[in-house]
């Protein structure tokens, strides 16, 4: 598990003199389900979009995938996954064409593209939905499609901005599944989440709380140490101090 | 290039999937060529006019029968007495009334001198106008015709007025040209900035900002289709203009598609940056139609003339793009001048795209920040 993909040094990200990042420290190891908590505001986005060749950070190293966030994004974007809260496919073009689109995008051929269709559908039992459009799937099978569509191309890392927002426990669990098939298939799944029980899954976890990472641990040792029952009594706990 | 080509690719397919767009893009133009062309026509064509006839001799009757035939009158009644002036203008159907005075004719032949009313609705300037002025034309008309020599004491000067490269003073050729200016700017910028928009609302714009596509691939990609479907919708409304209206391209067609062509990127630009500032699409939409629609039908000499206007009116407009392409198309389409008379329009256009495209390169990538 000592095999680096993310490696974040005294990361500064400050707009005007507003500090959003304050010196973030961490590492992900490859494989690793890491999940990354915080309060609204609390610095996460910036963070993810920094880490996803969005944005530039102010000061600090960065090591995404083995390359730099100042002058390698274009590869950092080639290397990694995402899939945001929001709804990331298109509705009105039908499974397949959002799976040849997305593929055409990261550069796959066509033949790849075809085989990974076919698995897909397999996976997901999808076979009859290949050519209906999005639109008229339910909220839970277009979030898996969205996340199987984040990984279509193999990246070494996928971003998970708050992926099970809005979607009923079944299918949560059901996604957190895809998740776990995900990691062991030796791709590292960087995950930010309201539902603190989704924390429990995660191999570690950091929270952030104005702009400073207050805690990264696993979950089990995060309990031990604040004395809580649960990850949600942790983030309580370090929320309010007394 | 293949990346590229497989978004431009969905970007077709958002098109033809989405009839509303579909029918913005060419049900629009087409409805307003033949609404502009045949609705808002300032020609008169069969006008009501009512006679009241105190002489009733040959010269009146010979006199009303010429306006009446001459196409553009229709006689609706025959007035007996001033009291039905009024009557008949509150009907409505008549937009004049001629008065011969008593002894008309008598005075005419006798005296070369007889003396002719024609009473005007005012309530509709513009068609007073054109009335009265065509009623004076006929009646010019007959006195020349009438008078030989013998008869005529003064010399009579009829002056000849030509209308130089409309000669029947169609409003279609006004038209047209407003029509091409109006709907390209407000299509390609309304739908640029809407598909922009939907993109970010939706949240494929963060998925699409991550990937391996670079951001000025993204926005080529989604400009693309619309630029070629704009081309493709000035061929149709020349086409249409052509056939319905029989309105030529008298000066150089390749130069006016080349210019057409320069507009919709400037017009695209244009929704690129409208994309940039809205946060959604309904303010993409309101900005794109509030904010082109009203000034370019208004302020853009399409259909005001902006010499008439106040100083003022005349600086806002001068930062209206139509303002300079509706110069270019008439000269091209009606006057047949070539690009020496249009190259300072030209060159505007092409700094406005500029500049266009320079704000909303900035504005994205602050953004991105």
């Amino acid at each position: 598990m000592n095999n680096t993909v993310i490696s974040v040094h005294n990361l500064v990200k400050k707009f005007g003199s507003f500090v959003a990042n304050d010196n973030l420290n961490f590492e992900v190891f490859a494989g690793e389900i890491f999940g990354f908590l915080g309060a609204n505001g609390a610095g996460k986005t910036t963070a993810i979009r920094i880490l996803s060749g969005l944005s530039k950070p102010t000061s600090g190293a960065v090591n995404v995938a083995g390359f730099d966030a100042y002058r390698q994004t274009e590869l950092i974007k080639k290397n990694i996954g995402y899939m945001c809260q929001k709804f990331s496919l298109y509705e009105d073009l039908t499974v397949k064409e959002n799976i040849i689109l997305y593929g055409g995008i990261y550069g796959m051929n066509k033949s790849l593209i075809k085989k990974r269709l076919a698995e897909l559908l397999a996976k997901l039992q999808f076979q009859d939905y290949e050519n209906r459009m999005i639109s008229d799937l339910p909220l839970g099978l277009r979030q898996k499609l969205a996340f199987s569509v984040a990984v279509l191309h193999e990246p070494k890392i996928v971003f998970l901005d708050e992926p099970t927002g809005g979607v009923d426990p079944i299918t949560r669990r059901q996604f957190w599944e895809m998740i776990y098939e995900t990691a062991s298939r030796g791709i590292t799944v960087f995950v930010t989440t309201h539902y603190m029980d989704e924390a429990e899954y995660c191999d570690r976890i950091s929270i952030m709380s104005e702009g400073k990472i207050v805690a990264l641990d696993t979950p089990e040792r995060l309990k031990k140490q604040y004395n809580a029952t649960s990850v949600e009594d942790v983030f309580i706990k370090i929320a309010r101090p007394n | 290039m293949k990346r590229f080509l497989g978004f431009v690719k969905k970007e077709f397919l958002h098109i033809f999937r989405d009839y509303r767009t579909l029918f913005i893009l060419f049900g629009i133009p087409a409805a307003q060529i033949l609404i502009f062309g045949y609705a808002v026509s300032t020609d008169i064509k069969n006008a009501g006019v009512a006679f009241l006839d105190l002489s009733h001799d040959e010269v009146t009757q010979k006199l009303t029968d010429n306006i009446i035939s001459s196409g553009f009158f229709k006689k609706t009644e025959t007035l007996l007495n001033y009291n039905d002036i009024d009557k008949v203008f509150k009907k409505g159907k008549t937009k004049a009334v001629i008065i011969f005075e008593q002894d008309f004719g008598k005075n005419f032949v006798s005296e070369g001198k007889a003396n002719l009313s024609i009473i005007a609705d005012g309530s509709e300037p513009n068609t007073a106008t054109l009335v009265t002025n065509y009623t004076t034309a006929i009646v010019n008309d007959f006195v020349t015709e009438f008078s030989s020599p013998a008869l005529n004491k003064s010399i009579v000067i009829s002056p000849e007025v030509k209308m130089l490269y409309n000669p029947n003073l169609k409003s279609h050729f006004m038209f047209v040209p407003g029509v091409i200016t109006l709907i390209l700017i407000l299509i390609c910028a309304l739908m640029t900035s809407v598909t922009i928009t939907r993109e970010k609302e939706f949240g494929t714009m963060e998925v699409l900002l991550v990937s391996p596509l670079r951001p000025i691939q993204i926005i080529l990609g989604k400009v693309m289709p619309y630029f070629i479907l704009s081309f493709i919708n000035v061929l149709l409304i020349l086409a249409l203009s052509w056939f319905v209206f029989g309105l030529p391209v008298k000066g150089s067609l390749v130069l006016l598609l080349a210019e057409c062509m320069l507009y919709i990127l400037m017009s695209l630009t244009l929704g690129i940056l409208i994309s940039t500032v809205s946060e959604n699409m309904q303010q993409a939409i309101f900005i794109s139609l509030i904010g082109l629609m009203l000034p370019t039908v208004l302020l853009s000499g399409f259909i005001f003339p902006i010499e008439n206007m106040p100083k003022v009116y005349d600086y806002v407009s001068s930062v209206l793009p139509p303002r300079y392409f509706i110069v270019i198309i008439k000269n091209i389409m009606i006057k047949g001048t070539g690009f020496m008379y249009i190259w300072k329009e030209t060159f505007i256009l092409i700094i406005m795209t500029l500049v266009f495209t320079g704000l909303s390169v900035r504005k994205f990538k602050i953004r991105l920040e």
